[in-house]
């Protein structure tokens, strides 16, 4: 019961995906393209104020709602061959589902069934990159 | 009255509220907002096997994020289906007359039905599209440490170098998809 904060949390998450269309396909397209705005101005304003909320919790040293010092640690800067060739793959996926891992979660929720496809094929890629992971270059 | 819960939403409200989740999650128990994770905890959960990347205690770390993404179903299911909009999405005119080219017609949905449908999931096109397309998600995710929310939103959000760098993939990989390969596989 401790985490049905997080639910509720995720609930409106997922809410604002489907409302600004972000889990559309088509939208994803449109953002390769560059042929709208739109997704360009969801990911700049959701960084802006991410941003600026990061600045204001690390300026007041703000705690969390237990009263524990709220604390972000640092991606690994040691290995940054990963980042790009990850993130690559990552990307050849993105475009070809048009949903990113959010995305996913939100559009089985909204009764397109066949993304449990994508979402099973996501947990075996996870399940893959573990077992290879120490003969991959990071 | 309520006709923002169905109608879309413009970028100028939707980006904001979703860039509130990465000090929500701070504040409700200093968790790090990034979905991706969630493929790792459901592996160490089911099939952990004898890989050292899944032996960690996935209730610890996992459970409050896995409870999230219960949530993120939950919302799609709100506002993709109870609070759906009946309208099709607005699509700039371009985009919809190179989807055209490549044989899509209907742009009713959230997802193309010529190609997200049972009936085509194991065309080769399917595969690809479903099969492959899931696998490179979960792997790069896991191989890059993080996707859209960790990396896009988090990581650029709290000035990280890496996540910079991994998000200039993500623009690579999905570049190279939809200019190079999508030509082939339509």
């Amino acid at each position: 019961m401790q985490f049905i904060k997080y639910t509720v949390a995720g609930t409106l998450f997922g809410f604002v995906l489907t409302k600004a269309e972000v889990i559309s396909w088509f939208r994803i397209q449109e953002m390769f393209r560059f042929q709208d705005f739109h997704m360009y101005g969801i990911i700049g304003s959701a960084v802006l104020v991410g941003l600026v909320s990061i600045q204001i919790i690390k300026w007041f040293g703000l705690k969390d709602i237990d009263g524990r010092p709220i604390t972000i640690l640092p991606k690994d800067t040691t290995h940054m061959k990963q980042y790009i060739i990850g993130g690559t793959l990552f990307g050849f996926g993105w475009a070809l589902t048009g949903a990113c891992p959010g995305p996913l979660f939100a559009l089985l929720g909204s009764g397109i069934t066949v993304i449990l496809i994508p979402i099973l094929s996501a947990i075996a890629g996870t399940y893959t990159y573990g077992a290879l992971m120490e003969r991959l270059p990071h | 009255m309520f006709e923002w819960l169905i109608q879309p939403w413009p970028w100028y409200v939707a980006g904001p509220v979703i860039g509130l989740t990465v000090p929500l999650l701070l504040i409700l128990g200093n968790k790090e907002f990034g979905i991706s994770s969630n493929f790792r905890h459901i592996c160490a959960a089911c099939l952990p096997g004898r890989i050292p990347f899944f032996q960690y205690d996935w209730k610890l770390e996992g459970s409050w994020n896995l409870m999230f993404v219960l949530g993120v179903i939950i919302g799609g299911f709100l506002g993709g289906y109870v609070f759906q909009n009946p309208q099709p999405i607005a699509l700039s005119s371009a985009t919809i007359a190179d989807l055209e080219q490549l044989g899509l017609t209907d742009f009713s949905g959230f997802v193309p039905s010529e190609v997200f449908s049972w009936g085509n999931l194991f065309s080769i096109q399917g595969l690809i599209i479903m099969v492959l397309g899931g696998f490179l998600v979960g792997f790069g995710t896991r191989y890059g440490g993080g996707c859209t929310s960790g990396h896009a939103i988090t990581g650029l959000s709290n000035l990280q170098l890496p996540s910079l760098i991994a998000v200039i993939g993500f623009f690579i990989g999905g570049l190279v998809v939809t200019h190079l390969f999508y030509p082939l596989i339509f």
